[in-house]
């Protein structure tokens, strides 16, 4: 365990400096969550059918998504990973005494929090001072807090359980850019990235909520503002916990087997 | 003409050595504009019209733009990988070549792949063109034409003006992307949509709305002035600052000596 977290501090604290980096992306996520409510303002004011949440917790869903969007970013995929499948670099990691996928889920859970950390605070303090609809509403109760906060751990572990899986195709195909647009794109769509789940279609929202993606983000973003609560909440938890362990046990199965045939390309 | 050609042989044999990879690729980017299209169509399952604008005339707006910008990136990417020129030293050796530099920096790279993302566009635009009752005429054919191009001009402009910056960074700029990734996500619907403010940061600042708004008004017959027709040639004016600005960032740089 020692070695995981030491690997965790190493790219943390790496992560840490690009603080340069951070201010042109929280620059870069204001405009897009605030260009993201003025467009579903356009719909509000249209007003002539019902609306699945009202306006200002579609405001706090949003800056919430802006505030960690490093936590659940789709597109990030730890280059370091690939390129050592690819090089054959993977050969050096496997002499050490150490769990390849543990270690890799560690760095990854690293990377994405060192961003978080340096980006979530300007960006929920500015949300919060905005005027009323607009801005970041307080969470629901104090229970939807305490739930958000343990479901937004899950979330935060099951997409990076998940991005396991993408980057365990490199073992197979030598060139994996193509597979990491595809489940980019998936990712995105099925996780309430473009528009929240409760604006899907009411008939497909069922098999929505059951895939794994609605176990990222959405449900710790919906739970803080009150959208899931009670007896839906935790079970939107429980699912979550079922979809860790299931994404987990399956990477660590892939891996398992992939290690075992992996051939090294020279060099 | 001939080298530029030669240039574009190169890139697509080049990328055609992973065709699985170069396939899945085209189709992820038609999955990511096609999950965008699946939002807008859910988004309007529920509310039928957004500002006075129906899910078709929108979708003329959102193909216009998508097509412009995947044009832009396949042909202009050279731009958009620019820092890296920068950051290896590349751009030292192009800049010993007996070429215009800027020619070389275009033909330096192409991403075929991007042909998802078109593919996308020219579908929904044939869709949105038979569901949305357009008077046809020549005018109005010429328009979309313009539109189109207008828009690989504002979005080229772009990029060179991307690339400028990062002679004074050398990393690249992920603000950036408010104005290029940006205006694709966001010029899916008129920018008309985001209010006054957004209108008029769009026509004067960043000139999407040239190409993407005014003239789209006429398309739609919203507007019969026959002027913003040809508004999207301006959208060419704005690559002369961009230019000059890479002009100026060139005589400015310094090599990283990598």
């Amino acid at each position: 365990m020692k070695k995981y977290i030491s690997f965790f501090r190493i790219r943390f604290i790496a992560g840490l400096q690009y603080r340069a980096a951070a201010w042109a992306g929280i620059a870069t996520q204001f405009a897009w969550g605030g260009l993201n409510i003025l467009m579903f303002r356009a719909f509000y004011e249209e007003g002539s059918n019902i609306f699945p949440m009202p306006f200002d917790s579609l405001s706090t869903y949003i800056w919430l998504q802006q505030a960690f969007l490093a936590l659940f970013m789709a597109w990030f995929f730890d280059n370091e990973i690939f390129d050592s499948i690819v090089s054959g670099n993977i050969a050096y990691e496997l002499c050490r005494p150490i769990d390849i996928y543990n270690m890799w889920f560690t760095k990854n859970t690293a990377v994405r929090l060192s961003k978080a950390v340096l980006r979530c605070l300007p960006i929920l303090i500015f949300a919060a001072v905005l005027p009323s609809p607009y801005g970041m509403s307080l969470p629901h109760s104090t229970g939807a807090f305490l739930l958000f906060l343990l479901s937004m751990l899950l979330g935060f572990m099951v997409i990076v359980a998940f991005s396991m899986l993408v980057h365990a195709t490199a073992f197979f195909t030598i060139s994996p850019k193509g597979i990491r647009v595809l489940a980019t794109s998936v990712i995105e769509f099925f996780s309430g990235g473009l528009i929240p789940i409760p604006f899907f279609p009411e008939s497909l929202q069922p098999i929505i909520y059951a895939l794994p993606f609605a176990s990222m983000q959405n449900t710790p973003f919906l739970i803080y503002t009150g959208y899931l609560s009670g007896a839906e909440a935790l079970k939107s938890v429980g699912l979550q916990i079922v979809w860790l362990l299931v994404l987990w046990c399956v990477g660590k199965l892939i891996f398992r087997f992939a290690l075992k045939r992996v051939v090294v390309q020279g060099g | 003409m001939k080298l530029y050609f030669k240039y574009v042989g190169m890139l697509l044999k080049s990328q055609m050595q992973y065709k699985a990879s170069f396939f899945m690729t085209a189709v992820g980017q038609f999955l990511i504009s096609f999950t965008t299209f699946l939002s807008m169509v859910f988004m309007f399952s529920r509310f039928n019209s957004v500002k006075g604008f129906t899910f078709s005339e929108i979708l003329i707006c959102f193909s216009v733009v998508l097509m412009a910008f995947s044009l832009t990136e396949c042909f202009f990417r050279g731009f958009d990988v620019f820092p890296r020129l920068i950051k290896s030293g590349e751009l030292d050796r192009i800049l010993l070549r007996p070429r215009n530099e800027m020619f070389q920096v275009l033909a330096s790279d192409m991403d075929f792949s991007r042909i998802g993302r078109l593919l996308q566009a020219v579908v929904m635009l044939v869709y949105a063109f038979i569901t949305c009752d357009i008077q046809w005429t020549w005018h109005k054919a010429a328009t979309v034409v313009l539109m189109i191009l207008g828009g690989v001009g504002v979005f080229t402009g772009l990029f060179v003006l991307f690339a400028a910056f990062s002679f004074f960074t050398i990393e690249g700029l992920e603000f950036m992307n408010i104005f290029t990734d940006g205006s694709r996500e966001f010029g899916k619907y008129p920018v008309s949509v985001y209010g006054e403010g957004m209108l008029k940061f769009y026509t004067f600042v960043v000139p999407i709305a040239l190409f993407q708004y005014y003239p789209f008004l006429y398309l739609i017959g919203k507007s019969e002035n026959m002027w913003y027709m040809l508004l999207p040639l301006l959208g060419f004016v704005f690559i002369i600052p961009c230019y000059a600005f890479f002009r100026y960032g060139l005589r400015k740089y310094k090599s990283t000596g990598s």
